[in-house]
C-alpha cells in the first residue's frame, strides 16, 4: 500500500499553448472529417483514430500500447487552413492591441513610465499581494498605455480598437482579420510584456490566435453504441466534424485562389465552429445545434454551473460509507443519537484494527459472516471484508468465513457493520450553518427510516413529510474523536449566530409542559407513574395529600428533571405584558419562579424549554455544559410526551367553533366595514375626500380603506378570539408557542382580511377592475380583494381567487429568495473557506496573510456569548444579590425589554416565513418536502 | 484628484490613524512574529494615508499604520496595515 505524499507539489501554473506545443504533444494530426469506414473502424488520421486513445474494450492503444483503463488517452491536432480567434482570450487581445503601437508592436509608453511600472510590480512582489492586486495593476498599466495616441518609439499615430462582440477586431470601423491581429501581437517585443502581466517565457500574445487546434483524447468524448447497433457520438466530436469540414473548404477555396468574398464567408464559419467548440453559450451568436435542436455541451459547458464539472464532480463528489433515506422522529432516542436502519447497518463499514487484545472479539465476528443471524431477536454485527497486513482484501461470505476467522491476526483490518455507539456525520441539505451537519451516535433499529430526537429538527430545519437526511461513516480515530469533541449534537444546542439554543423543544413537547405545569395540575400516583416512567430520576418527591389521597403537583414533576441548584426568574410566553405585573400571583400564571431547583410559580412553555427561545434551556448549557443540557432535553422530551399523553391532546375544526351569536357580530362588523369603504370611495368620486398630508388623493383613499378593513379584520378576530377560551387546544398551543399563533385561529374562526400584492390591495387583472364579476372602476372592497370569509366558513369563488392571487406572491417570493441567498451564500463561503484560526489567536488564509489580529477583533466565540456580549453582567449580579428583589425586578425588567425585541423581531421574520410555506404537502412524493 | 477641505479622520466613524516609526514597526512585526508582507495592506491613496501624509510628510509604500478602532464588545481594538503602493484602480 502507498502511503503519504510521495510528490510535493510546489506550485501550480496555469499558461496558454503555442501551436508548437500543440502540435509537439498530438499524437495524430486530423486531416479528414469522416469518423469510421463502412466496416466500422476507425479512419487514421480522423477523429476516432486509434492514436488517440482507446475506448472499446480489448484493443490496445496505436500510441502507447495499454488497454482501455490503463491508456490515459493522447491529444491530437487540426491544423487550421487560417488563423482564428480563441473566444476565451478576446478580452486580453484587445487589451494588448489597445496598449501596444500598431506598427512596431511597443507598449505605448515611455522608458520613465514604464520603468516606474515595473517598480510598482517589484513592490508587490515585496510587500505581498494577492492574484487579484496583480490582475490590477495589469489592468492598470494597460488603460494608461492605451490614453497614449501616438507612439513614444516611432510616432505612428494610433488607430482606435473596439471589438465587436464575441470575435470581431476592428480598427476605427475597419475589421482586422484574425490573421492581422495574430501579426500585431506577434511585433510586441518580450520585454514588454511583463508590465502587461504575461510572462514572455511562458506565453506569447500571438498565441491567443489559434493555428493549430488541440483534438482531445477520444476517451474525453467516447462514443456510445446504441442498442440499434448504431453509433452516437459526443457533442465534442460533433463540433470537431463541423470544424475539419470547414476547415478543408477554406484550405481548397484557398488553394484554388477563390474569390476573396468566399474565403472571408468560409473564414468566418471556421470562427463560428471554433468559437462554438470553446464555448457554445457565447453571446451574440446562435448556438450550435443537434438535428433534433438541442444546443450541443461544447467546452464550457461541460466545466459551468451546477452540473458542471466544478460543482457537481470536484467541488461536490459522492462518496463511500454514506447513505440516504427518509427521516422520521422518535422522542426515546437522546438528542445525540440517531437511528439507522438494520439494512443500512449491513452496508455501512467501520474499520478497526485487530489488536491482541480485541482479536478473539473480532475473530467471533468474523465467524458470524456478512448477515448474522439476529441473538435474542437483536442486531448482532457481522464482517463485510477483512484485509490482510499485505492490504488484500478479503470478502467474507457464509462459506469462507470460518476459515478467515481462524487466520484473523494482529496486524489485519476488519471491516465490520455499524453498531450502537459508533459514530457518525447526520446531515440535512441545504447545509447552510454548521448545525446542518452534526454528529451523532449510533442506535440500530428496524425498519427503514432515520430516526432522531425531535429538539434535533430546528438546526437541521427538518420536519417528517418526506423529508430525506444523509449519514456518512466516519473512518478513522481522529476523525472519530474530532467529531465527538466539535461536532456532537450536544455540542450545538447554543447557536453561533445569536448566542441562544437552537436545539429545544417543539410542538407537542411545549404542549406537554404546558399541561404539566399551568396552573400546577395535580396527578395521582398511577398517571404521576406513567409520565414518570421514561424521565430519569432519583425517586419521587414527598405527595401532596389531599383526602386521603396522594397526588404529585405538575411543578413537583417538572423540577424533577431541573438541576439541584437552578434558579431563574423570567415571564413565560403566556404571559400578556400586564401594564402592571402581579409577578407571583399572575392571573395567568405566566411569571415563572424557579428556585433551588424548584419551580414555585409560572407555566414552561416556549419561552423556557422552545428552540431559539428557552431561557431554562440556555441558562444550563451556560451554567452547567452540554452534558447537562442533553440530559435536560433528554428528560424535558419524555416528561412531555408523558404529560401529553396523560391528558390527552387533539385539536380538530371544531376548535374554531363560535357560538351563533358571535358569527353574527362578526358578520355585522364586516359589513360595516364594508359600507363605510363605499362611502370612503363615494366621498373620493364627489371629491370631498380630505386629503391625508403627503398623499395623492388616491394614495389618502387606498390608506384609508386599509385602515377601516384592517381594523374589521382584527375586531372579527377579538369577537372570535373571546369565545376561544384556555381549555381550547388551539388556543394552548397558539398561546404556548408550540404551534401556530391567534392570527392564525382569528383567521380560521373570525375573518381572513385583506389580500395584498406587493403590499397594496389587488388591481391588476381585467382592465380597470380584477374580475369580470365587478364593474369596471369598482374601488370597493369586495371588488378588490378583501376576503370576508374565514377559513372555516369557507370563501366565495372571487374570494377564493383573490386568496390564491396573495397566495402566489409568497411562493414567488420565496422561490427568489431562496436562489438568491443562496448565491449570495456560495460567494460568501468561497471568501471565508480558506480563513482559519492559528494558534496565536490570528485569523489566516492559506497564505499565511493575516485577516484578522484577534478572531473577531474581541476573540468571543459567538456560542458562547450572551446575546452577542461577552459577559452576561446582569446574570452575575442576580446572583450575587440573591433575593434582593426589588434589584432582582429591575434586572428583569431591562433584560426582558432588551431581549424581547431581538427575540421578537427574530421570530416575526420566521413566522412571516413559514406562513409563507405552502403546507398541504401530505408527504412522500419526490421533492415535496 | 481634487481634494476635498473635510478632514476625513476627524469624522467620527473613522478610526485613529497613526503612522509608526520604524524602530515601532520592527518591534510590532517581532511581537507578532510575522513579516510586512503578512499584514493586512492599505492603499497609499486612501483618504486616511493622504491626510497622514500631510503631517508626516511623504509615506512610502512598507510602512506601516496603526489604527485604534473603537469596539462594542472589546472596547477598542488596534489593527495594523501595510501602506502599498497608490497607483491602483479597481
Ligand atoms: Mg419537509
Ligand atoms: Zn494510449
Ligand atoms: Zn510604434
Ligand atoms: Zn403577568
Amino acid at each position: 500500500m502507498m502511503r503519504g505524499v510521495s510528490k510535493r507539489i510546489g506550485s501550480i501554473k496555469f499558461s496558454t499553448l503555442s501551436p508548437d506545443e500543440v502540435r509537439k504533444m498530438s499524437a495524430t494530426k486530423v486531416i479528414t472529417a469522416d469518423t469510421y469506414d463502412d466496416d466500422g473502424f476507425p479512419i487514421d488520421m480522423g477523429l476516432m483514430d486509434p492514436h488517440l486513445g482507446v475506448i472499446e474494450p480489448g484493443l490496445r492503444c496505436k500510441t502507447c500500447g495499454n488497454k482501455v483503463d490503463e491508456c490515459p488517452g493522447h491529444f491530437g491536432h487540426i491544423d487550421l487552413a487560417m488563423p482564428v480567434i480563441h473566444v476565451g482570450l478576446v478580452k486580453e487581445i484587445k487589451k494588448l492591441l489597445q496598449s501596444t503601437c500598431k506598427t512596431c508592436g511597443h507598449l505605448l509608453m515611455t522608458k520613465e513610465e514604464a520603468q516606474r511600472k515595473a517598480q510598482e510590480w517589484a513592490d508587490m512582489d515585496d510587500l505581498g499581494g494577492d492574484a487579484i492586486d496583480y490582475r490590477l495593476l495589469a489592468k492598470g498599466t494597460a488603460k494608461d498605455a492605451s490614453k497614449n495616441t501616438i507612439c513614444p518609439y516611432c510616432g505612428q499615430e494610433q488607430g482606435k480598437i473596439t471589438l465587436d462582440k464575441p470575435t470581431t477586431f476592428r480598427e476605427d470601423g475597419h475589421k482586422l482579420t484574425p490573421k492581422e491581429v495574430r501579426e500585431r501581437l506577434e511585433r510586441i517585443p518580450d520585454e514588454d510584456l511583463p508590465p502587461l502581466g504575461i510572462d514572455p517565457n511562458s506565453c506569447r500574445p500571438e498565441w491567443m490566435v489559434l493555428t493549430a487546434l488541440a483534438v482531445p483524447p477520444v476517451t474525453v468524448r467516447p462514443s456510445i453504441t446504441l442498442e440499434s447497433g448504431d453509433r452516437s457520438e459526443d457533442d465534442l466530436t460533433h463540433k470537431l466534424v463541423d470544424v475539419l469540414r470547414i476547415n478543408q473548404r477554406l484550405r481548397e477555396n484557398r488553394d484554388a485562389g477563390a474569390p476573396q468574398l468566399i474565403v472571408e464567408d468560409l473564414w468566418e464559419l471556421l470562427q463560428y465552429h471554433v468559437t462554438t467548440y470553446f464555448d457554445n453559450q457565447t453571446s451574440g451568436i446562435p448556438p450550435a445545434r443537434h438535428r433534433s435542436g438541442r444546443p450541443l455541451k461544447t467546452l464550457v459547458q461541460r466545466l459551468k454551473g451546477k452540473e458542471g464539472r466544478f460543482r457537481s464532480n470536484l467541488s461536490g463528489k459522492r462518496v463511500n460509507f454514506s447513505a440516504r433515506t427518509v427521516i422520521s422522529p422518535d422522542p426515546s432516542l437522546s438528542i445525540n443519537e440517531v437511528g439507522v436502519p438494520e439494512e443500512a447497518a449491513r452496508e455501512l463499514t467501520v474499520p478497526v484494527h485487530v489488536t491482541k487484545s480485541n482479536l478473539e472479539f473480532l475473530r467471533n465476528m468474523v465467524k458470524g459472516g456478512a448477515n448474522p443471524p439476529r441473538v435474542d431477536d437483536r442486531y448482532v454485527p457481522g464482517v463485510n471484508y477483512v484485509i490482510r497486513s499485505d492490504g488484500r482484501r478479503m470478502k467474507v461470505t457464509d462459506r469462507n468465513a470460518e476459515s478467515i476467522a481462524e487466520g484473523l491476526e494482529v496486524g489485519y483490518i476488519v471491516e465490520r457493520h455499524l453498531m450502537d455507539k459508533d459514530v457518525v456525520l447526520f446531515n440535512r441539505q441545504p447545509s447552510l450553518h454548521r448545525m446542518s451537519m452534526m454528529a451523532h451516535t449510533v442506535r440500530v433499529m428496524p425498519w427503514k427510516t432515520f430516526r432522531f430526537n425531535l429538539c434535533v429538527c430546528p438546526p437541521y430545519n427538518a420536519d417528517f413529510d418526506g423529508d430525506e437526511m444523509n449519514l456518512h461513516v466516519l473512518q478513522s480515530d481522529e476523525a472519530r474523536a474530532e467529531a465527538m469533541i466539535l461536532m456532537r449534537v450536544q455540542e450545538h444546542i447554543l447557536s453561533p449566530r445569536f448566542g441562544g439554543p437552537v436545539i429545544g423543544a417543539i410542538h407537542d413537547h411545549i404542549t406537554g409542559t404546558f399541561l404539566l405545569t399551568h396552573m400546577n395540575p395535580r396527578f395521582d400516583k398511577k398517571e404521576t407513574l406513567s409520565i414518570l416512567s421514561k424521565v430519569k430520576h432519583d425517586e419521587l418527591p414527598a405527595p401532596v395529600v389531599v383526602d386521603g389521597k396522594e397526588y404529585w403537583t405538575g411543578h413537583q414533576l417538572f423540577s424533577l428533571v431541573l438541576p439541584e441548584d437552578f434558579h431563574i426568574t423570567f415571564k413565560a410566553s403566556i404571559c400578556r405584558n400586564c401594564a402592571v405585573c402581579k409577578k407571583e400571583d399572575c392571573d395567568l400564571d405566566a411569571y415563572v419562579k424557579i428556585r433551588k431547583g424548584k419551580l414555585i410559580t409560572g407555566t414552561i412553555d416556549e419561552k423556557a424549554i422552545g428552540s431559539f427561545k428557552g431561557k431554562i434551556l440556555d441558562k444550563i448549557t451556560r451554567d452547567y455544559g452540554a452534558d447537562a443540557s442533553r440530559e435536560f432535553l433528554d428528560n424535558v422530551t419524555k416528561l412531555a410526551i408523558g404529560a401529553i399523553m396523560v391528558h390527552g391532546f387533539t385539536t380538530g375544526i371544531d376548535d374554531e367553533d363560535i357560538p351563533e351569536e358571535a358569527s353574527i357580530q362578526i358578520k355585522e362588523v364586516l359589513t360595516d366595514a364594508v359600507r363605510r369603504v363605499s362611502e370612503f370611495v363615494q366621498a373620493y368620486r364627489e371629491g370631498i375626500l380630505e386629503q391625508l398630508p403627503g398623499r395623492s388623493l388616491d394614495e389618502t383613499l387606498e390608506v384609508e380603506v386599509m385602515k377601516v378593513l384592517g381594523r374589521a379584520r382584527d375586531e372579527a378576530g377579538q369577537i372570535a378570539g373571546r369565545h376561544l377560551g384556555m381549555e381550547n387546544s388551539a388556543v394552548i398551543m397558539a398561546r404556548s408557542g408550540a404551534r401556530g399563533s391567534m392570527l392564525n385561529l382569528s383567521q380560521m374562526a373570525g375573518c381572513i382580511g385583506q389580500q395584498a400584492v406587493r403590499g397594496e390591495r389587488l388591481s391588476r387583472g381585467y382592465w380597470n377592475r380584477t374580475l369580470p364579476h365587478f364593474k369596471k372602476g369598482d374601488l370597493g372592497a369586495e371588488a378588490k380583494g378583501f376576503v370576508q370569509n374565514s377559513y372555516k366558513s369557507g370563501l366565495t369563488p372571487t374570494e377564493f381567487f383573490f386568496h390564491s392571487m396573495g397566495g402566489r406572491e409568497g411562493l414567488v417570493d420565496t422561490a427568489v429568495r431562496t436562489s438568491r441567498s443562496g448565491y449570495m451564500q456560495r460567494r460568501l463561503i468561497s471568501a471565508l473557506e480558506d480563513l482559519k484560526l492559528k494558534q496565536d489567536g490570528t485569523v489566516r488564509n492559506t497564505a499565511d496573510i493575516i485577516v484578522q489580529l484577534r478572531y473577531g477583533e474581541d476573540g468571543v466565540d459567538p456560542c458562547r456569548s450572551v446575546q452577542g456580549d461577552a459577559v452576561d453582567v446582569d446574570d452575575i449580579l442576580s446572583e450575587v444579590l440573591g433575593e434582593d428583589a426589588e434589584a432582582l425586578a429591575r434586572i428583569e425588567e431591562k433584560k426582558l425589554s432588551g431581549y424581547a425585541t431581538i427575540e421578537k423581531d427574530l421570530m416575526e421574520t420566521m413566522e412571516e416565513e413559514e406562513a409563507e410555506e405552502p403546507e398541504y404537502d401530505a408527504g412522500g412524493g419526490g421533492g415535496d418536502d | 484628484m481634487v481634494e476635498s477641505d473635510l478632514n476625513v479622520l476627524e469624522h467620527d466613524l473613522v478610526p485613529e490613524h497613526s503612522l509608526l516609526s520604524e524602530q515601532e514597526a520592527e518591534k510590532i512585526l517581532a511581537d507578532l512574529k510575522i513579516t510586512r508582507d503578512q499584514l493586512p495592506k492599505i492603499r497609499r491613496d486612501d483618504a486616511c494615508i493622504r491626510l497622514l501624509e500631510r503631517i508626516e510628510g511623504p509615506i512610502h509604500p512598507g510602512r506601516i499604520i496603526q489604527i485604534r478602532r473603537k469596539s462594542d464588545t472589546a472596547e477598542e481594538f488596534i489593527v495594523y496595515r501595510l501602506v502599498i503602493s497608490k497607483e491602483l484602480k479597481g
